[in-house]
């Protein structure tokens, strides 16, 4: 039964009341899901954690293999891409069609950026060997061992990081064509607001695997 | 009834936000180049918790959700902090027990 003061929209769905309550629903899932993420990032926080203790001295000269410019430049990239989606968001809550492609566009570029600077550093770990395995070659050969372990803890935590990257660049897509036909207005903009959720966690994980792989000890 | 008002936050508090994490990745890189021993990563990770609350309370509008919402989120907190005590209260003790005929 819908209560008296429902107001009927096209996208309000028969088991709500109104589009308010079918939001609030939504964004109370949002976070649930956020919190198995956080748990499922938090498993490989915690092996990171645990290495690191075991191996400090190694964690170091693993991490200096790292390029801090390009880690600080995709951090730059991504809060960038989630000042333009928090934008996005803020254009679909004002009715704001043309605002909506213009900050998707540019959260979906930024994105691109990122995954693009994260394949190159890829490539560059491939070129010097630093790709855990049988062709794994460190110059420290006494911390080769625990190296090759800081290694496999970067591939597991970037790569599936990248995964998400991937995966909300086709939530981006698919926002975009909605944007496009004019779905997402300032009474119904759940979605964009959802994907935006999605998309800041995605950026709150790359602020700490920033520091914690990038800036180990004293440079 | 439910109130039926979203929260639109002003852009400029979005443009306020993005301008301090962008200092406070400036600030994180610069500080790795001060030798504070172990202390380098407790400011590190200072700066990333600060950051990440920044992200939270305003890019994803946590400030203004129900409060419902709000203890999800603080919940989820507290599961990480249990995955994580009860593993370090193993993996980081392990060595304050002797072992006999180790």
């Amino acid at each position: 039964m819908h209560s008296p003061d429902a107001i009927s929209h096209a996208r309000l769905q028969h088991h709500f009341d109104t589009l308010e309550q079918q939001q609030q629903a939504s964004t109370l899932g949002m976070w649930l899901f956020l919190a198995t993420e956080l748990l499922f990032f938090g498993g490989m926080f915690l092996a990171y954690t645990l290495y690191r203790a075991w191996y400090p001295d190694a964690w170091v000269a693993a991490s200096h293999h790292l390029d801090v410019f390009w880690g600080a430049f995709n951090t730059v990239a991504l809060i960038l891409s989630s000042f333009t989606m928090a934008m996005a968001v803020h254009a679909a809550q004002t009715g704001s069609r043309q605002g909506q492609i213009v900050f998707l566009v540019l959260t979906m570029a930024l994105g691109t950026v990122f995954l693009g600077v994260k394949a190159m550093e890829y490539a560059d770990k491939f070129d010097h060997h630093l790709v855990p395995g049988p062709g794994f070659l460190f110059d420290d050969p006494r911390y080769a061992r625990a190296a090759q372990i800081f290694f496999s803890v970067y591939f597991a935590m970037t790569g599936v990081h990248a995964l998400h990257m991937v995966i909300g660049l086709g939530l981006l897509l698919w926002l975009l064509a909605g944007a496009r036909r004019g779905t997402f207005t300032a009474e119904y903009n759940t979605p964009v607001e959802m994907v935006g959720l999605y998309w800041h966690f995605v950026d709150i994980i790359w602020i700490f695997l920033f520091p914690l792989l990038y800036l180990v000890g004293h440079h | 009834m439910v109130e039926h008002t979203q929260h639109v936050a002003p852009v400029r508090l979005y443009v306020v936000v993005f301008l301090a994490l962008l200092v406070l990745t400036f600030l994180t890189v610069g500080v790795t180049y001060v030798d504070m021993g172990e202390y380098n990563l407790f400011v590190a990770l200072g700066i990333a918790i600060f950051k990440a609350s920044l992200v939270i309370l305003y890019f994803m509008h946590a400030r203004w959700s129900p409060r419902l919402v709000q203890i999800v989120m603080l919940t989820s907190l507290l599961f990480i902090g249990i995955l994580a005590s009860f593993s370090f209260a193993d993996y980081l003790t392990r060595g304050l027990l002797g072992v006999p005929g180790r």
